[in-house]
């Protein structure tokens, strides 16, 4: 019907009101932030409150601010591509990041797909216990695998109690406990996107195929994996971007041996109080998750319209 | 609509047939031509109306009167700008160039909430959280009658509607049919100056469409009203417009009341589009007099026609299916225009057959439709049967576009 | 789907539910476990959640959480619907793409950063880490998601319903609130209630934003586990997931039997005609 969806006789002021509020809140909240991160990453710690410098004096009228401007260095960045703790991090995040991308992929598929295709009626239900989870605090989560994976846990009580193993297995504090982490706790967000895209798979193409004569596990591979493949992309930037930045998980699973950037910046903030630093780590953070973090904005847009 | 459809003679035997006919023979309906008279002053005028999206015009330079009391058809294929001019008098949309005025008063800029024309949506738009009695009270309680008033106002819809029982109902305890006349009854509760209806009856079923297309005309002669309706579908403008204003890619092909725009189509898009048509090109050997003779290549014939031509000119004569008279037996001596052909398929509709016959010695498809007056023939027509086709001169329009 | 269910998906989604609840539903069991040992049970009891109700400090924080999620909740909703008005129906205004790419980063975003972010912005304006930071971070990241579940119900409304509003003579500020906002109450119900989670269980941009006089039950429980399992830790888990549980099972149940009802209604009316 109609191309424009502009509402009729709303009054300029009134569109300006709404359209503001949030915006401006936005920009003061979440976009000025950034630049004063970014601002601080090129300062210096000092024990001071605040605990940086150069502090912009506005008082002083334009001398403050060239005091300002020449008080700043990207010292802090050097320190980052030096030392090999904050390196390591990144890549070490990263390579976590996509692993347990994969991971997740793989186990929410068959779980997706199989809630997809079961009967119409327990579909609700199915959902409903998928979410659940997804309700229940992160940190509490985590916390219920710390109680199995230590070696006094209960996986290794059952282990060794069944005799499957003599001595007990250390998956507490290592990188294996932070996949299992990581995947258990992203798991709903992969399989959701994955389910709403199966979901829509329209039947009468698995019959069309079966038809002319191309075998189930045919089909599937060449109609059903890339037809849900929207749903696959959307799990995985909604799995892998917060897992690069992950914070909890390393730090209540891993050991001092897993490096997660989340965590160094964490540290670095807390225990070394070393706030332009971690600024620094955060604005590098930022700019290796932009592009991903652009995609995604890019991909949901077009979903929107394409629903209009 | 079906390939085989033509406009449906009252039947006499048909009881539904003779409801409209009692009161179209009332003194408003018979006389009732205002766009003849030129002291008349419209209600609605669209001047030189121009709607364009980006790059595509959907409404270029459409000009219509409309006058008060006139149930006024906007008739074309979806994609034709039909809607789009009705939002325009609605106000959900505003004209890039052109005027639209009502009563006298000038539209630009005026939002719909503030113009004196409501609207019956193609989707009926019932509010779901309201009652029905709150949608029809809905559009009274924004003017801030009075309470006993609107009650009152409410009240009268119902009966009008034949609702009176199912006031405290909600819309999905409604089914099709009721739920088109809430908001039927919705749209009229504030007696606008115009009622707009955006293909109000697609939805329903062929029977319940038929009964409502009576219903909305005594209405609309009832109430006095000005009704516009936007439809694609011909019989349905046919049946129930004073005018009917025939609409293709944004332009206004021909406005005429139904009789004039199925016998005396303007061009040959609106003949194609009302119901079925021959179409016989030819070429104007001579001309006196009120009569022409046309040379058809296409089917290696003359033709005598009634009309005014130039000779030489291109034109194509169009007659109506029911016009063409067919017979296995030879036509009376004095028959003009007669073919001789095969029948290449039949349709039996019940009231009517309808004949394809081929043309002898051409390609041309001739299309015959007959009334089923008696109920067994003697000899009836079949497939392949050797045939004579005619039609009188003055069965025909010239066609120049 | 008509196939139904393989012996392989029915595996697979056996596997995939016990491994998403297994985690849960031990943690549960253990918090009614008499011994403090995980791995050894000493009976059912519920000495735990007893203790609790003497934690002055847990009962504190808990008291923080759940005042901190009713108001962040709240504002995050009024600005997500407005967020979501503004990105469904004002299609054309300067500088949209930033706004939409600020509504769709925070869902992404790691919380290290905008914890981070958000508290040198405080300091930088000068303003005292406490209740009201805490606040203003979080409704800040909320209000995103409330957007996008507002949005996608905003997409799918029929416009028509407000063209006949206006066509009627209501104005458009009050057929937003007479007709669009009823019809999309469910949405915005939902928003506040995904707002409201998120509020009492974040930890990370809670750690960064709050300051000594308000600590959340998250950063309590945080900061107990950190030097292994607690019982007492177990027992509030349980609660929360208890609360939440409910929480999901009664909206369930609820939209469930409204969405019956209409379906009963319906029927009757079409053969009643």
């Amino acid at each position: 019907m109609s191309d424009a969806p502009r509402p009729a006789g709303v009054s300029p002021w009134g569109r300006r009101l709404v359209i503001a509020v949030p915006y401006l809140w936005l920009l003061v909240f979440f976009l000025a932030p950034f630049f004063i991160v970014l601002k601080i990453s090129f300062s210096d710690t000092v024990i001071a409150l605040p605990p940086y410098e150069p502090v912009l004096d506005i008082a002083k009228g334009w001398q403050g601010v060239t005091e300002w401007w020449a008080g700043l260095d990207a010292e802090n960045y050097g320190i980052l591509f030096e030392d090999e703790l904050y390196v390591a991090s990144y890549l070490s995040s990263l390579r976590i990041a996509t692993i347990s991308t994969l991971l997740t992929l793989l186990i929410a598929y068959p779980m997706a797909y199989g809630m997809a295709r079961a009967p119409k009626g327990w579909r609700p239900m199915l959902l409903m216990a998928v979410i659940l989870p997804f309700w229940t605090s992160l940190l509490i989560r985590v916390y219920a695998w710390i109680g199995i994976l230590s070696p006094e846990g209960l996986l290794n009580a059952f282990l060794l109690g069944t005799g499957i193993i003599s001595e007990p297995l250390y998956i507490m504090n290592t990188e294996t406990a932070v996949f299992i982490g990581i995947v258990y706790s992203y798991l709903p967000f992969m399989v959701l996107p994955l389910y709403a895209s199966l979901e829509k798979l329209d039947d009468t193409l698995l019959e069309a195929a079966a038809d002319l004569g191309s075998p189930p596990w045919k089909a599937f591979w060449q109609i059903t994996v890339p037809l849900s493949l929207p749903g696959v992309i959307a799990g995985c930037f909604l799995v892998f971007i917060p897992a690069v930045g992950e914070f909890v998980i390393p730090d209540l699973l891993g050991g001092s041996e897993t490096l997660m950037i989340g965590k160094t910046l964490y540290n670095e903030f807390f225990m070394n109080r070393d706030w332009p630093v971690s600024s620094a780590i955060a604005v590098l953070l930022l700019l290796v998750l932009v592009l991903p973090i652009a995609i995604y904005n890019n991909v949901q847009v077009r979903e929107v319209e394409a629903k209009k | 609509m079906t390939p085989y459809a033509s406009p449906s003679l009252p039947r006499l035997d048909d009881p539904m047939a003779l409801k409209p006919a009692q009161k179209a023979l009332g003194p408003i309906r018979r006389s009732f031509a205002p766009w003849l008279d030129p002291s008349a002053v419209p209600l609605i005028r669209f001047e030189n109306v121009v709607k364009r999206f980006g790059d595509f015009t959907a409404v270029d330079n459409v000009s219509i009167d409309i006058h008060q009391r006139e149930f006024f058809a906007l008739l074309g294929p979806s994609g034709c700008g039909k809607t789009t001019l009705m939002r325009m008098l609605a106000g959900f949309e505003e004209p890039t160039s052109g005027r639209i005025t009502l009563a006298g008063q000038d539209l630009v800029g005026v939002p719909p909430y503030r113009r004196p024309v409501n609207m019956m949506f193609q989707s009926y738009a019932l509010f779901p959280h309201m009652s029905v009695e709150q949608n029809i009270a809905f559009g009274l309680k924004q003017d801030k009658l009075p309470k006993a008033e609107i009650e009152a106002r409410v009240k009268e819809m119902l009966r009008l509607v034949k609702l009176e029982t199912f006031a405290a109902r909600k819309p999905h305890q409604l089914s099709g049919g009721q739920r088109q006349r809430v908001a039927l009854a919705r749209s009229l509760a504030k007696r606008p100056k115009v009622l707009l209806l955006d293909e109000p009856l697609g939805a329903l079923d062929k029977k319940l469409r038929e009964e409502t297309q009576f219903e909305l005309m005594d209405l609309q002669m009832e109430l006095g009203l000005t009704f516009l309706i936007v439809t694609h579908d011909q019989e349905e403008a046919m049946t129930v417009a004073d005018r009917i204003a025939v609409m293709n890619h944004g332009k206004l092909v021909q406005v005429a009341t139904p009789g004039e725009i199925y016998e005396q189509p303007s061009c040959r898009y609106v003949a194609g589009f009302i119901g079925d048509i021959n179409l016989f090109e030819a070429e104007v050997t001579a001309s006196s007099g009120g009569a022409v003779t046309l040379k058809s290549e296409e089917v290696g014939a003359a033709f005598s026609a009634a009309g005014e031509a130039a000779p030489g000119a291109s034109v194509a004569l169009a007659v109506r299916p029911e016009k063409v008279r067919i017979s296995i037996d030879p036509p009376p001596a004095d028959a003009t225009n007669v073919l001789k052909g095969e029948v290449w398929d039949i349709a039996y509709l019940g009231d009517w057959t309808v004949f394809l016959v081929k043309a002898e010695n051409s390609e041309k498809i001739v299309r015959v439709s007959r009334a089923n007056v008696m109920r067994s023939e003697a000899q009836p027509i079949a497939w392949d049967d050797k045939v004579h086709v005619w039609f009188a001169p003055d069965a025909g329009v010239l066609l120049t576009s | 789907m008509k196939k139904g269910l393989s012996s392989v998906n029915l595996a697979a989604l056996t596997f995939g539910f016990a491994f998403l609840y297994l985690p849960i539903v031990l943690l549960v069991i253990y918090s009614f476990n008499d011994s403090q040992l995980v791995t050894v049970w000493g009976g059912f009891s519920t000495r735990w959640y007893v203790a609790l109700l003497h934690n002055e400090q847990l009962l504190e924080a808990a008291w923080v959480t759940v005042r901190l999620g009713l108001i962040s909740a709240t504002l995050a909703t009024v600005l997500g619907t407005l967020a979501a008005v503004t990105l469904t129906r004002f299609v054309r205004f300067p500088g949209r793409t930033l706004f939409s790419g600020m509504v769709y980063a925070p869902l992404v975003m790691p919380e290290v950063i905008t914890g981070l972010s958000l508290l040198l912005l405080f300091v930088a304006i000068g303003l005292d880490r406490g209740f009201l930071t805490l606040t203003l971070a979080h409704v800040t990241f909320s209000m995103c998601f409330v957007a996008v579940v507002v949005q996608s119900r905003l997409i799918t409304f029929d416009r028509s319903l407000e063209e006949a509003a206006l066509d009627l003579g209501c104005p458009p500020f009050k057929t937003f609130f007479v007709i669009t906002l009823p019809i999309i109450l469910p949405a915005i119900v939902s928003g506040w209630m995904l707002a409201f989670t998120l509020s009492i269980d974040d930890l990370v941009i809670s750690q960064f934003t709050t300051g000594p006089s308000a600590t959340t039950l998250p950063m309590r429980i945080y900061s107990s586990v950190r030097l292994g399992v607690k019982p007492e830790i177990n027992a509030v888990c349980t609660i929360m997931i208890a609360i939440v549980t409910i929480g999901v099972i009664a909206a369930s149940i609820a939209t469930k039997r409204a969405e019956s009802e209409r379906v009963k209604a319906e029927r009757t009316a079409a053969a009643g005609r």
